[in-house]
């Protein structure tokens, strides 16, 4: 055998690992900061779009001009208000009662045996493939049917389509997941399914529930197509339907500011809620990696 | 307290059989241990008198009542897990209390009863904490409370020192056992462990692969091993074995094997079969080389401080573990030996591992050249 290669190679100064590790550290820093500015910029861009007035639109100035005119107009739009509380019913119904069904179906699927477990898995998860146009038609009779249309209820109706399979799937899998020993302990200890769910399973799955709870707002709160459709008139419109609809004073003129300064508003509660949730969201996203 | 009695238990799951055909009486206040390797269906069996696994076929009863069909919940017993399972958001006066609570139990009641337990078990200063805030020891100690608090007929432990440190089992096994003499209530063990087997029970049962392979005392299993298996995994280090061939004059099987083994034992019959024989480690005796009844090579040496392993290879490459009363001297390891035995501490097995009775005392002498 060659002794050279089994020889091991001259020890690099500590200097050099330390030095290494600094450059390596400055373009983590610098990866990081590329992706925020990317995901945040849009968002810059429209706060700043939104404070401008008139001509100073089209000057492609990244300051913003912290002319609120716009925020106070609209303020003073019932209209915009009243499709801001139209959302906040919808996403908020939304989503409580996604998780509900989600809660429920899923302890179903996670753990008690039936046979046609898989299946309806499957089944759940199919409905989620579907495109919304697809549905949107069958989705408008159906509407017609229960006598919906032009309502709020019908969006929350319609919304439960998209958000129940996954709040389904993301809880069936943390109830997978959940020891068996501790429901055993429950049964042992007397508890029927229903407690169960509510005093041991409910408490410890704080953090998936809001990390799915989240992710229904956010998909409730932003929805379009079914909005647009099943909503005629300005007083039942949610929020992202009013802002596609705001028109300018006169036919001539697009209303830039007024849609940016609404689509900034419309963005505030998602952030709060996130903000507020979000410790137990990282919580929840890494529930499970580590054996506790 | 009660009795348990399974009759005919099988378990599969698809199309895999944990438990085939259990047969047992548990007597009232009797601790018994299933004891076996890892996968013989000893905690599929507990489970099945928990009540929290439905035994394919069978009949579970307790206290002379069949309960086979009853839940869990009300069959009267309590279950400490290996894993404690205790739950996690909940403080321990409160994992304690949680099944009378369960009950509909007045805050009060539950509250006393509570502190009454934690106070044999020495938890009552911990009350208020949470599940994750305790040492393994004192998990284990809010577990068997939580337990003891129902008042149960039956105890069930499923392997319950085994996520603990080896001076702390030792600490909680004594626990258990002071419990036991206490409560006399009915307690049946799960463990892996044979010293823990061996230590708590009054009676064991060993399992292999689903099947009840032996039920005895433990000096029963230990002295009289009905058959192969249970010869092997009760006692520690294992016995020895050796396959042999035999030959049979009248009633005395003439054994020969490795290490130039030459045996002769009586036997009840003239056709025993005798496949393998087994010696325990006490029962061997180091010898110089050419002398005693097996000749074999003495490779290594464990010294322990109160107690010294020899480890000696026999000439078809099986390795005996022998308890040496003192550390032989350096020279001798790497060196021929022999090993001299009594006759009558000669286990012989026929080839599907029964154990076959034989005489004592009728030993043909020394090693043959």
């Amino acid at each position: 055998m060659d002794t050279a290669t089994l020889s091991r190679p001259l020890r690099k100064p500590s200097s050099f690992h330390r030095a290494k590790r600094r450059i390596v550290r400055g373009l983590q820093i610098f990866a990081l900061l590329l992706v925020l500015v990317y995901t945040l910029f849009p968002y810059y861009w429209a706060f700043v779009s939104s404070t401008k007035q008139g001509a100073a639109l089209y000057h492609s100035a990244l300051v913003p001009a912290l002319d609120f005119t716009y925020y106070r107009q609209l303020i003073d739009n019932p209209i915009f208000m009243g499709s801001l509380l139209n959302s906040a019913y919808v996403a908020v119904c939304t989503t409580f009662l996604s998780l509900v069904i989600g809660v429920s179906a899923a302890y179903a699927l996670g753990r008690i045996e039936f046979p046609q477990r898989r299946a309806v898995l499957m089944i759940v998860l199919m409905i989620s493939i579907f495109p919304q146009v697809v549905v949107l038609s069958g989705m408008f009779e159906l509407i017609n049917w229960f006598g919906l249309f032009n309502r709020p209820s019908a969006l929350i109706l319609t919304y439960l389509l998209s958000t129940v399979p996954f709040t389904t799937w993301i809880l069936t899998t943390f109830i997978r997941e959940f020891p068996r020993e501790l429901e055993e302990a429950a049964i042992i200890d007397g508890c029927s399914h229903f407690r169960i769910l509510t005093k041991i399973l409910l408490p410890l799955m704080g953090p998936s529930l809001a990390s799915t709870g989240i992710l229904a707002f956010i998909l409730a709160w932003n929805e379009f197509l079914f909005a647009l459709t099943f909503t005629l008139t300005d007083e039942n419109r949610t929020v992202p339907v009013a802002i596609g609809l705001i028109a300018g004073t006169s036919r001539y003129e697009y209303p830039f500011g007024q849609i940016m300064a609404a689509s900034v508003t419309v963005t505030l509660p998602l952030i709060a809620v996130v903000l507020v949730f979000q410790r137990r969201i990282v919580a929840g996203l890494t529930a499970g990696a580590v054996k506790g | 307290m009660a009795s348990v009695s399974l009759h005919a238990v099988s378990k599969s799951f698809g199309t895999h059989a944990v438990i085939q055909g259990v047969e047992l009486q548990i007597d009232d206040g009797e601790f018994v241990v299933f004891v076996g390797p890892s996968g013989c269906g000893k905690s599929t069996l507990l489970r099945i008198v928990a009540g929290l696994v439905a035994p394919s076929s069978g009949i579970v009863a307790i206290g002379g009542d069949d309960v086979t069909d009853v839940p869990a919940s009300r069959r009267g017993v309590a279950f400490v897990f290996q894993s404690y399972a205790l739950y996690p958001h909940m403080s321990v006066a409160r994992n304690i209390g949680f099944a009378l609570e369960t009950l509909g139990m007045a805050r009060d009641a539950v509250s006393q009863k509570v502190l009454g337990v934690a106070r044999m078990l020495k938890v009552d200063h911990l009350m208020d904490r949470r599940p994750r805030e305790l040492s393994g020891g004192q998990r284990q100690r809010v577990a068997i409370g939580r337990a003891l608090v129902r008042q149960p007929e039956i105890f069930l432990f499923d392997e319950p020192l085994s996520n603990l440190d080896s001076d702390l089992r030792m600490e909680m096994r004594l626990e258990i056992a002071r419990l036991h003499t206490e409560l006399k209530t009915t307690m049946i063990y799960v463990t892996h462990d044979q010293s823990e087997a061996m230590t708590l029970a009054d009676r064991i049962v060993v399992l292999n692969q689903g099947r009840v392979e032996q039920v005895g005392t433990p000096q029963q299993l230990y002295h009289a091993p009905d058959n192969r298996f249970v010869a092997g995994f009760i006692g520690s280090p294992r016995m020895n074995f050796l396959n042999v061939s035999s030959r049979q004059e009248g009633e005395v099987a003439v054994l020969t094997g490795a290490g130039n083994l030459s045996l002769a034992l009586t036997t009840g019959d003239a056709q025993s079969g005798i496949a393998e024989i087994g010696i325990r480690p006490e029962a061997l005796r180091l010898v110089a080389e050419g002398e005693g009844r097996i000749a074999c090579i003495l490779e290594r040496v464990e010294d322990l401080g109160h107690e010294h392993f020899g480890y000696c290879r026999i000439s078809d490459g099986t390795v005996w573990v022998i308890r040496l009363p003192q550390a032989p001297l350096p020279d001798r390891i790497g060196k021929p030996a022999g090993l001299d035995f009594a006759g009558s501490a000669v286990y012989a097995f026929a080839a599907d591992g029964r154990r076959v009775a034989v005489g004592a005392g009728h030993v043909a002498e020394g090693p043959q050249p």
